[in-house]
């Protein structure tokens, strides 16, 4: 577990309301869930909070969805303090998540980690520009592509110092950039040895339908040993 | 190597579009209504003889779970739950699922629904896969317009088919601490019994599977058990996502046959160990939770759950994590220590305070600074973890610190003997600090 509290009141916005855009949109995802199970949306809706209140969640915003969701003010401050997704203090327009666990670990994740400590500042420093902060995180399932980063909704992956240190300068200095694996993978096959999945015939069409003379006649001599059985026993009897 | 035809993800990197199009194409939603058609019980029988063991960790047979949900409604809905919350590390199998082939996802929950008399499948993503969630919720947009599913389509078995998702919390993967955070609570496992199968979501008879073993079904029923059975070996059949990560020359994901080995593994499809075959150290063969098995085992070991029980490890999820000679093995696992004391839910007192011991002390064996007789004490503690609490996840911190003992002990002690040789003017804190 770790520990995570709510930002101090200094930082704190006085109020919090979900655009009349984002409402309509909580109104579709509360109608996935049976009635009166609302509840079950408070992820999502925290989630969408978090977007709309730039990136992480204040307590307003909490006791909002507390509010829309007619659940009590503790149970979504738990749900916002377990979930880890849920950034309780102010993060940068760019947020980097690196993720430090074994794969990773094993593949550089620290040589990225001080090029983050280098640029940005320490963990969970926003720099003064307000521009980027960034956090050490559990392992993101990104792992045939390791070392990786988040930032904001986006995976990059394949990283080193240098190639990071560039996307990093590039985000700054508003380039685009290329989302996915930095290093001229596609995704996750084996980099310029692909020997699976090449075979035309999987993709044009002609499969399809294939299996059914099979099928029937599988399904038929089923049918066959099952009435041949029944009969046997009748017989027996 | 397992034959072109004979693959289940056939668009497992992308290379094809993932719409319905293209998916059709591919032979997705060929002749579903037939399979539906079929009825329950054949659908269950197929999926017993298939022979197909649950993908998700824990390989237990999924045609069996299925036959486990009431066979009379009692009035309550029915549900099936698919867990896409892949968040044991070293495991990126689901996402290729999700972003490349959601059709087969979607078409294997239609027909486990029929198995299991429900009529709405909840999927449950974790958090950080935003652009996977996308991609999912637009391949069902189309399912729905193409009336493949939902309340009145063409297979005539009423279906909805909705997404949800999670927010970065390694829990939510076990399956009862996922139904909780579906409920809009904190993932905190329950206590079993009562079981999913008769009080999952809602209280209502619920079904958990992994999201790979949801999407191989209609393959599998198309093609028939025989021919899943007759791949792989004896009680571990079928084709498998293999997720290699590490000290490999090309890392990947890659579909196979169940029960090749290790060597066949990494030399066809990821381009041999990083220096050799001689620079090979240890592997963790099934995402973080299992134990670590050293080289000379493993080499020749085909890739099943029975033989990798049988080495005091297993298959898991299939995340076979490569670890060469110039690897650090304590900080690794220290490193791991430290996943699993964040990631404890902290509802039991054993893990909750077990897992953070764990982790100070292996941070601190990874320095070398500690006592000798301290590696015996943590064995002991880690087996006072495991298998006392609610959910596996004190078990899943417990093994892979006893994997590093019961192979790589001379190692612990090593960076103990090079600390203590040099002089250091701190002292040695107690473990409990």
């Amino acid at each position: 577990m770790s520990v995570r509290r709510l930002a101090p009141d200094s930082v704190q916005p006085a109020s919090f309301a979900f655009s009349a855009e984002n409402k309509v949109w909580l109104a579709a995802q509360i109608a996935k869930y049976p009635e009166g199970r609302q509840a079950s949306a408070v992820i999502p809706a925290l989630w969408q909070a978090q977007k709309q209140a730039g990136g992480w969640l204040p307590k307003a915003a909490i006791e909002h969805v507390a509010e829309c969701l007619g659940m009590p003010n503790i149970r979504v401050l738990e749900v916002a303090s377990f979930y880890t997704m849920f950034n309780l203090e102010p993060v940068g327009q760019y947020f980097v998540q690196l993720c430090g666990t074994v794969p990773c670990h094993c593949m550089g994740a620290q040589d990225l980690k001080k090029v983050l400590k280098e640029k940005i500042g320490h963990e969970h420093h926003v720099s003064a520009d307000g521009k980027f902060s960034w956090l050490e995180v559990e392992c993101l399932g990104a792992c045939t592509n390791a070392p990786m980063v988040q930032i904001n909704d986006d995976f990059y992956e394949d990283l080193t110092a240098e190639t990071l240190a560039k996307l990093l300068d590039d985000l700054a200095a508003g380039k685009p950039v290329k989302i996915g694996p930095q290093n001229g993978r596609s995704k996750s096959e084996p980099k310029d040895s692909i020997k699976t999945l090449l075979d035309g015939a999987l993709y044009d069409g002609s499969k399809v339908g294939s299996w059914q003379g099979d099928f029937d006649a599988r399904v038929a001599a089923a049918k066959k040993a099952k009435e041949e059985a029944a009969a046997a026993a009748e017989k027996k009897a | 190597m397992l034959n072109d035809q004979d693959r289940i993800f056939t668009n497992l990197y992308g290379r094809q579009d993932p719409g319905l199009k293209a998916a059709l194409m591919r032979g997705n939603w060929d002749g579903t209504k037939k399979l539906i058609e079929m009825g329950r019980d054949w659908i269950i029988d197929e999926m017993k003889a298939s022979g197909l063991r649950g993908r998700g960790g824990a390989g237990f047979p999924t045609g069996m779970k299925w036959s486990f949900m009431p066979k009379v409604n009692d009035g309550r809905p029915h549900y099936l739950v698919i867990n896409g919350d892949e968040s044991e590390p070293g495991t990126c199998k689901d996402r290729e699922i999700l972003r490349h082939d959601p059709h087969l996802l979607i078409e294997g929950a239609m027909l486990a629904c029929v198995a299991m008399g429900a009529h709405a499948a909840y999927i449950y993503i974790r958090g950080e896969f935003i652009a996977e969630r996308i991609a999912l919720q637009k391949a069902v947009d189309e399912a729905y317009e193409a009336k493949l599913i939902g309340k009145d389509n063409k297979h005539g078995y009423p279906f909805d088919f909705y997404v949800h998702h999670g927010a970065g919390a390694y829990i939510c993967g076990e399956e009862t601490a996922l139904l909780e955070s579906l409920e809009g609570k904190k993932g905190q496992p329950r206590l079993k019994p009562p079981f999913p199968a008769n009080m999952g979501l809602y209280g209502c008879p619920t079904t958990v599977n992994n999201v790979e073993s949801i999407a191989v079904a209609g393959t599998i029923l198309r093609r028939g058990a025989g021919w899943f059975n007759g791949i792989g070996r004896p009680n571990n059949v079928g084709t498998k996502l293999f997720c290699v990560s590490g000290h490999v020359n090309t890392p990947c994901n890659v579909e196979e046959a169940m029960g090749l080995t290790f060597r066949e593994l990494i030399d066809k499809h990821c381009g041999g160990i990083r220096g050799g075959w001689d620079n090979l150290k240890a592997v963790i063969p099934g995402g973080s939770s299992v134990p670590m098995v050293p080289a000379e085992q493993i080499i020749d070991a085909p890739m099943d759950f029975d033989t990798l029980r049988a080495l005091r490890s297993g298959l898991g999820t299939a995340a076979v994590i490569v670890l060469d000679k110039q690897t650090d093995l304590v900080s690794a696992i220290a490193r791991l220590a430290h996943f699993y004391k964040h990631e404890s839910c902290g509802q039991c007192t054993p893990c909750r305070e077990g897992t953070g011991w764990m982790a100070r002390v292996m941070a601190r064996m990874a320095e070398g600074r500690a006592q000798k007789k301290e590696i015996d004490m943590l064995l002991d503690v880690s087996t006072r973890i495991e298998g006392h609490t609610i959910c596996a996840l004190g078990d899943a911190a417990a093994w892979p610190i006893q994997g590093l003992i019961r192979h790589f002990r001379h190692e612990i002690e090593a960076k103990i003997d090079q600390y203590a040789a040099n002089p250091h003017s701190d002292p040695v804190p107690v473990a409990a600090e």
